[in-house]
């Protein structure tokens, strides 16, 4: 059969119209996509080509599940300098000519396969991301979740990723300097690996990932191509990875890496380079058509000029090898030695592989000969769904919580010392003292603290990030939840001082198949949206992962967040601790909490349940009466109340500080464990030195929101009322000692 | 003073530590590959933190056969500063240039974490600005520095006043809790028998100025300066 065009001979079709279900099934195509193939291209595709159309309809590729939902979300702000999906990651100018490009990305299916090479990929991934957009990386995070770690599989999983995500960036010199650890059944055998990147620029250094300018040479640099990685993409996007071979996820090389980005950064100093993209999931194939697809020209590549490191490579093994550390460099035609050169001196070799085009086509050819040859808009345009959606079953029964069968606490200190000793509430210093936090030097504030402060050493103001998600909320109220986890983020970046600019999302959920997921997908994208609209901020881009289920279990609908702010001036920036005896210790909004959905109801009683909800105009006032506070260097410290409540967020000022406090919000209407570990948003708990006080009242009190004193910072105890006296060495004890001792096998408890 | 950061393929902290030799210590500086052959006309050069040629086979162990280095050797043999820190140290321990070894940390774990530091010696001029009764704070981040040397070595560069820094607690103490990665005798920094030749694991580029949580490592400068 002949391809059309007159390119002559072509290879045997080894797939046709009558294309066995299995064959589709390894490249993650259903039957209805390989009919609107055959009809796009007027012929049955042959092997490579189908391979190609499925890497790039893949969901990891294409979001062919998610793109109609994704539209909900405000992509609009006058301070973006470049969109979501117009780039590998959005770009968002902070002032003084500078901008901040940041992105978040799973690499969920291949952590769970091999826990220290998925991770690290993971990372080494984003950064990618992030660099070529000729931004330099300044900061990593890494939202992680796990199973229970009571088993030695789910401690190996944790131990492998948490290995993995410290040895890349440790090794790439790029500070950690956030992140999450969860702990949660659902996540056994599928746990969560987002990684995000933040990278900082000129305005003019913006670089694009254009395929542009017919015959302008195509040059791909650094690792060789292997057989590693062949169909990773879709390969995340099937439900049972641990069916597929271990030889589908690939091994990173931070030094690699770290030699790219200096080189990248270098070579784009020329001006010789007019378009500079990642090597990511579909390998050369995706990095060859997203760039042609940006510019509406096409592309040439010649698979014989491939560095390889395997003998006998297909033209498939090589256009779908997802082998890291690689970058795809469109030179101006002329100039390829002035690139070539910057590449040479750090050691890594580039090969011309290819053109630019002007015929809108992905060619690929080997021996001169085209072996496939797509149109890219159809590779660049998958089908997209939108599937049933249908309201979860198990929603009527979690969302009942009668709070009157859960019976009080006999003895509150006892509960305070075990909520403190929580895998999700104890201290993170185990996992994130294994990474590197200040190289760089620019991290003012970093992990333990409600978001990462950076300076930017170029101007007097700092920056200020967070990553947050919230599954066991989401799970509960689809749509609060999507809220909550974009009003966490924010109420963070805002307890520091910072003013929130913008969000990257990473979207972790089961398979869309499944009604009642694609619904918590409908519903927790919405909520977002809300969110959004009330902080008046846009989403700059991200990653939707689905299909995360292990054994039948799907995950919770789990967003994770990347959000942000910037601090005008570092000197206002305020951290999470209590500094001086007699200070008062307030709170912004209610100080009263619920259990729905609270880690003290799980832990305590064994209950997922309620129904947690959020007022965003609510809170939106909360988070503007802190940042007026903090302007106004009315507050001493600032510190968002979350998991564990009012007792927890309390410890862990004092903990920060090395000095006890005395709290007594003098109510005596409340239970003790919602007064104390109750959870709920839009609250902030501030101190203050009193003769701030009428100053920051009145702020308050001018929006409406409570700021109400329940005690002073002072003493060697942390005292809840009437209920807990214990020392503040002990509790902090319990805290510092949870996670690790979990992590090692050592908790009787977890 | 005329300073240079020589930067090796995986260096990662020799832009940090330009920054502060340029910007905040305020010294003509330059950055240098670690092709380079000439390195003459400085009067201190410095090896930087990170993962030089990404610390195949042993941190430290191929970046002493750069070029550089060789010129390094000859500096120092002529009495120029040269100051090693993190990876700087471990290279300058391969190099033969300070004697021992650097093991993985006792924890098989790399460490990052805030330090105090005994000054053990004013008398080198890394160090002369020093006030030997207060404890400095300082980052570290590595997973190989754990300092080995044999006991005679250990003996003789305490004798010497050859140790500079030493991990303690909050007192100056140099007890076995306050060794982040099994270092012997809690050994943090040395120099050589001159005098002129400085390694460090702890970052004195990462806390030269206020906004980074302390200033501590501006005192290195200042003493060059001096």
């Amino acid at each position: 059969m002949a391809l059309p065009g007159g390119l002559g001979n072509v290879v045997e079709s080894v797939v046709d119209d009558r294309v066995t279900d299995e064959a589709l099934e390894a490249v993650a195509l259903n039957r209805f996509e390989y009919h609107r193939i055959l009809e796009l291209l007027g012929r049955p595709p042959n092997e490579l080509e189908l391979g190609m159309f499925g890497a790039l309809w893949s969901e990891h590729c294409g979001y062919k599940h998610s793109r109609a939902l994704l539209r909900r979300l405000t992509t609009e702000s006058p301070s973006l300098l470049v969109k979501a999906g117009e780039e590998n990651a959005g770009a968002v100018d902070i002032g003084d000519g500078l901008a901040i490009v940041f992105k978040v990305e799973s690499h969920n299916h291949p952590s769970a396969v091999e826990p220290f090479e998925g991770a690290a990929t993971g990372v080494g991934g984003i950064i990618r991301d992030i660099f070529t957009m000729g931004a330099r990386p300044i900061a990593l995070f890494d939202s992680l979740r796990f199973g229970p770690l009571d088993t030695p599989r789910n401690r190996y999983l944790a131990g492998g990723i948490i290995g993995g995500v410290g040895s890349y960036g440790n090794c790439v010199g790029i500070p950690t300097v956030g992140g999450e650890v969860v702990v949660e059944d659902c996540y056994a055998g599928n746990p969560l690996v987002n990684a995000m990147c933040v990278g900082l620029l000129r305005h003019d250094q913006l670089t694009r990932a254009e395929a542009v300018g017919e015959a302008n040479p195509i040059i791909l640099v650094g690792a060789d191509t292997g057989r590693d990685g062949i169909q990773g993409a879709t390969f995340a996007s099937v439900e049972d990875p641990e069916k597929s071979a271990r030889g589908v996820v690939q091994v990173g090389n931070p030094f690699l890496e770290k030699l790219l980005i200096e080189a990248c950064l270098e070579a784009l100093t020329t001006g010789a380079i007019v378009g500079l993209q990642d090597l990511g999931a579909a390998g050369l194939t995706s990095s060859s058509v997203e760039a042609a697809a940006r510019t509406g020209a096409g592309v040439w590549i010649d698979v014989d000029k491939v560095s390889r490191r395997a003998a006998r490579m297909t033209p498939y093994e090589v256009m779908l090898s997802e082998s890291q550390e690689r970058m795809l460099v469109v030179a101006e035609k002329g100039r390829e030695e002035e690139i070539v050169a910057v590449f040479d001196k750090w050691g890594l070799h580039s090969d011309v592989i290819g053109a630019v085009t002007s015929d809108a086509h992905v060619t690929v050819a080997e021996s001169g000969t085209p072996v496939a040859r797509i149109p890219i808009e159809h590779l660049n345009n998958p089908p997209e769904y939108r599937l049933p959606v249908e309201l979860p079953d198990y929603l009527a029964t979690v969302n009942d919580l009668d709070i009157g069968e859960i019976p009080e606490p006999d003895d509150v200190a006892e509960a305070f010392l075990s909520l403190l000793s929580s895998p999700n509430i104890a201290s993170r210093e185990c996992v994130y003292r294994t990474y590197d936090q200040t190289v760089g030097s620019n991290t003012v504030a970093g992990p333990g603290a409600d978001a990462a402060v950076l300076r930017i050493k170029e101007a007097n103001r700092a920056i200020a990030l967070s990553t947050d998600g919230n599954g066991r909320i989401c799970y509960l109220n689809p749509r609060a939840g999507g809220a909550m986890a974009v009003a966490e983020a924010a109420r963070n970046v805002v307890c520091s001082g910072a003013r929130p600019l913008a969000i990257t999302n990473c979207l972790n959920f089961g398979s869309p198949d499944n009604p009642a997921v694609y619904y918590q997908l409908a519903e927790v994208i919405e909520g977002m949206a809300e969110a959004c609209a009330a902080f008046d901020i846009p989403v700059t881009g991200g990653n939707v992962s689905l299909y995360n289920e292990a054994d039948g279990v799907q995950i919770f609908p789990t967003p994770v967040i990347g959000m942000l702010g910037v601090i005008d001036d570092v000197d206002l920036r305020v951290g999470i601790a209590f500094a001086g005896e007699g200070d008062l210790i307030a709170v912004i909004g209610y100080v009263h909490g619920s259990l729905d959905g609270s880690e003290y109801l799980k832990l305590a009683h064994g209950q997922i349940k309620g129904r947690p909800d959020i007022d965003l105009s609510r809170e939106v006032a909360v988070q503007s009466v802190c940042t007026s506070a903090i302007e106004a260097r009315l507050l001493t410290s600032a510190h968002d109340i979350s998991d564990g409540g009012l007792a927890v967020a309390l410890a862990e000022s004092c903990f920060a500080g090395g000095i006890g406090a005395a709290v007594d919000p003098g109510s005596t209407s409340a239970r003790s464990d919602e007064l104390w570990f109750g959870e709920a948003p839009s609250r902030i708990l501030v101190s203050l030195v009193p003769g701030n006080l009428e100053e920051a009242k009145a702020l308050a009190s001018a929006r409406d929101i409570a700021f109400e004193v329940i005690g002073r910072v002072g003493g060697g105890d942390i005292v809840l009322g009437d209920d807990v006296t214990v020392p503040l060495d002990s509790a902090r004890e319990k805290w510092s000692t949870g996670l690790s001792a979990a992590l090692s096998g050592k908790s009787a408890a977890h | 003073m005329k300073a240079c950061v020589i930067v090796f393929p995986g260096s990662n902290c020799d832009m940090d530590t330009f920054h502060a030799l340029k910007t905040v210590a305020g010294f003509d500086t330059d950055l240098r590959w670690h092709r380079d052959t000439d390195l003459a006309g400085y009067d201190l050069i410095v090896i930087p933190g990170g993962f030089s040629y990404g610390d195949h086979l042993r941190a430290g162990a191929i970046a002493r056969f750069a070029p550089a280095l060789r010129e390094v050797a000859a500096a120092a043999a002529r009495g120029v500063r040269v100051l090693g820190i993190c990876n700087g140290f471990q290279i300058l321990l391969e190099a033969g240039l300070l004697p021992g070894a650097m093991l993985r940390n006792n924890t098989l774990q790399f460490r990052h974490e805030w330090v105090n530091l005994r000054v053990d010696s004013t008398s080198t001029p890394f160090t002369r600005e020093c006030d030997p009764v207060r404890v400095l704070r300082m980052p570290i981040a590595h997973g190989e520095g754990s300092y080995f040397a044999d006991a005679e070595t250990i003996s003789r560069l305490k004798h010497e006043g050859r140790v500079v820094f030493t991990y303690t607690d909050d007192n100056g103490r140099a007890v076995r809790e306050a060794n982040p990665n099994g270092s012997l005798s809690n050994i943090a920094a040395i120099t050589n028998e001159r005098g002129n030749v400085l390694g460090m694991m702890p970052h004195p580029e990462r806390c030269s100025e206020p906004v980074l949580g302390g200033e501590d490592g501006a005192m290195i400068w200042r003493s060059l300066a001096a």
